[in-house]
């Protein structure tokens, strides 16, 4: 997995509650077997004005020009700044595979999904919580001043804003020291292969109807 | 010390490790597999150069992907035109094959929409931990598991491990005591619940649907209000175990049988949350006052008695709110204050994992039985959640009263709930449907989705326009 250290990069806006995976990336673009190339259909039904399919050339559709990350001033956002329960709905992991696709690297909102803020971890995508007026503020005086970057330094678990001010989060010890470093959970799970086994081998005296195979 | 609760019980039961970090492995019993969030999970595998831990604890089956049109369906996965849909299910072959992997494919006997096959099978059981690339994963809670949905590197994970890692959520009761009114069903219990506590209401929870309505449903019911248990915010939704459970479960084809049946018997009847349990959050509902729901928005809690009038977003003095409900409005076509039932329907969806066990067929087929659908209403699909339930059906004869009225009767499959395969929306076309998610664009681009429950549907497919179920006779029998 991509690690994930410092990262500065401008914001933009998703400006509404409720965000859910169907919006983030529509259903038609899950019948993929790949893990990338969704950042074109990123917000999809939002970002055209037309219906989008797959394996389409995107860069012939015609563009809503009132979504903000079709303004220029947004070209090459990495920051989402978002609303409440962000990433509701569906467990697709399509989600964070498009947003990272699109070239964002931490989402920040006031609260996020279960589902989702477990996936974006697994994909070097930082969601940060942060109290809604403290996001609330940081939509302001991004709409308020064009190239507004903000800085995430996961290490000390601060968003830095242009003029310094920093802003504290909290993060789950062990999602931060793996996306700090990259780290493949599966990897890591497996040193405790033995505990596993001896998980099992108690549990199939209790229950052994949890073993038998089906078909 | 406090008492546990069900949750608390299934929890420890399935703990490997405890981290010091907070977090834990807990151990997976069943693990379902369907076309969309698997492939990549699978291909991960493959380049680690890793094999499923038990490859028997996975069972597979396309659902998602597969045509419920009946020609189409009939042959099989090269049958199917979207090539983009027929490559993902022939992947989820390969991949069965490739792994050894139990699969029910595409026209078997045991094919049908995960969460409707699990139970049904008794592949899904109490006492399990259950997950699935799927967030509707939550429906076999209804069984007294513990059961949620993943991500597909989650999929990989518990694939490459067995276990999943996890931190443990709160506890919240959701109570619903009293009667259940003739014609009401588990659908509007759970969105009347919805209603109340707000799409991320139950976040970071797992619920437990407890009181004495919810002991009187039998399982579908039960399973109806777990499945939504996510459109609450929750990964997991959860009923304790009784006599219903057990009935339901025995001479399933993989319940156990014999002695290791009594045994289980004996080891599921402490499922349930204790006397003295504490939960970090109560919610109690009347089950005598709910009325029947119509969702009239884009997001689940967007939902009213079906007597009620389209909200006012004037009225709501919260101002994100209030755009928020200017903005369904807007995308749903409606007025404020208009009346729920003035609303035409263009389109009538009865299926998919919420609603599409025989019960729900059975309540849609009371209210179908001796009438025609509205010429205004351009196509009412009524889609099984499985070849058993489909099979069930036609031995009852409902087949023959959806087609006398005029619905359609396809093959097992998600369809409309979600439109992957070609059971569509048309943009701002109306649809009543027995589905769980009414977000934007959900069932068909531009798609307008009011969720019902089936009995309400067919009313709808009846009469052109949502009306009270209860005021159709000889609807309500079936609850
Ligand atoms: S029926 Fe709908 S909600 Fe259920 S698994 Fe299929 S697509 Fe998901």
């Amino acid at each position: 997995m991509k690690a994930f250290t410092q990262h500065k990069g401008l914001a933009a806006p998703m400006d509404r509650a409720n965000v859910d995976t169907d919006l983030i990336i529509p259903k038609q673009f899950l019948k993929s077997i790949k893990r990338t190339g969704f950042g074109p259909n990123l917000f999809d039904e939002l970002r055209y004005l037309d219906e989008g399919q797959p394996g389409q050339d995107n860069s012939a559709r015609p563009l809503n020009p009132e979504f903000p990350l079709n303004f220029p001033r947004y070209n090459g956002a990495s920051v989402l700044l978002a609303r409440d329960n962000f990433g509701c709905g569906s467990s697709r992991e399509h989600a964070p595979w498009a947003l990272d696709d699109y070239g964002f690297r931490a989402v920040i909102a006031p609260s996020f999904a279960d589902i989702f803020y477990n996936n974006c971890f697994k994909n070097g995508l930082l969601p940060i919580a942060l109290d809604e007026q403290v996001v609330d503020q940081l939509f302001e005086e991004m709409y308020a001043q064009e190239g507004y970057e903000l800085t995430i330094d996961l290490e000390k678990q601060q968003v830095i804003k242009p003029n310094g001010e920093t802003i504290d989060f909290e993060v789950d010890e062990f999602r931060k020291h793996c996306l700090l470093n990259g780290l493949d959970d599966i990897g890591l799970t497996l040193e405790d292969a033995d505990a596993i086994r001896a998980y099992e081998a108690r549990r199939r005296e209790q229950a052994p109807w949890l073993f038998d195979s089906v078909k | 010390m406090a008492g546990q609760t069900l949750y608390d019980k299934l929890w420890q039961d399935h703990l490997v490790k405890s981290r010091e970090d907070g977090t834990a492995l807990i151990y997976i019993d069943r693990h379902l597999i369907h076309e969309v969030t698997s492939p990549q999970a699978f291909e991960g595998l493959r380049l680690a150069g890793r094999k499923p831990w038990r490859r028997d604890s996975l069972v597979a089956t396309p659902d998602h992907n597969v045509p419920s049109e009946t020609a189409e369906r009939a042959a099989g996965v090269a049958g199917i035109r979207d090539e983009i849909s027929r490559i993902q299910v022939q992947t989820l072959d390969e991949n069965c094959k490739s792994f050894d992997v139990v699969q029910f494919g595409i026209n078997e006997p045991g094919q049908g929409i995960v969460h409707v096959i699990g139970p049904e099978t008794g592949a899904t059981m109490p006492g399990m931990t259950v997950v699935c690339g799927d967030s509707h994963t939550s429906t076999h809670g209804a069984l007294g598991a513990l059961a949620h949905g993943i991500g597909t590197s989650e999929v990989e994970h518990v694939m490459a491990t067995q276990c999943l890692i996890q931190k443990k959520m709160k506890n919240m009761l959701v109570r619903v005591d009293g009667e259940l009114g003739p014609g009401v069903t588990a659908k509007d219990v759970v969105l009347a619940i919805i209603g109340k506590i707000g799409t991320a209401g139950g976040t970071g929870y797992a619920i437990e649907f407890g009181g004495s309505a919810i002991r009187g449903l039998s399982m579908e019911g039960r399973m109806t209000i777990c499945n939504m248990a996510i459109e609450a915010g929750a990964r997991a939704g959860m009923v304790a175990v009784d006599q219903v459970t057990l009935d339901y479960v025995k001479d399933k084809p993989y319940a156990p049988k014999g002695s290791q049946w009594d045994a289980a018997v004996e080891n599921w009847s402490r499922l349930h949350s204790d006397d003295d349990a504490v939960f970090d959050a109560v919610v109690e509902l009347r089950a005598e006052e709910i009325e029947p729901q119509v969702s009239w928005g884009t997001s689940p809690e967007m939902v009213a008695p079906v007597s009620a009038l389209v909200p006012d977003p004037a009225k709501e003095a919260d101002a994100g709110k209030r755009t928020g409900v200017e903005r369904a409005l807007e995308y749903m076509g409606l007025d404020a204050g208009q009346k729920i039932t003035d609303i035409k329907l263009d389109r009538v969806f009865i299926g998919s994992c919420t609603n599409s066990r025989i019960e729900d067929l059975r309540a849609a087929a009371a209210v179908a039985k001796g009438r025609r659908k509205a010429d205004s209403v351009k196509q009412v699909l009524v889609v099984p959640g499985s070849q058993s339930v489909k099979a069930q059906a036609e031995k009852e004869g409902l087949h023959s009263v959806f087609i006398d009225a005029g619905f359609e009767w396809r093959e097992p499959s998600c369809s409309m709930c979600l439109a992957m395969n070609a059971d569509k929306l048309g943009a701002g076309e109306h649809c009543a449907s027995t589905s769980n998610r009414n977000f934007e664009g959900r069932q068909g681009y531009g798609g307008r989705t009011h969720l019902v429950s089936p009995g309400m549907a067919a009313a709808a497919a009846i009469a052109g326009n949502f009306v009270d179920v209860r005021e159709m006779a000889d609807a309500g029998e079936s609850a």
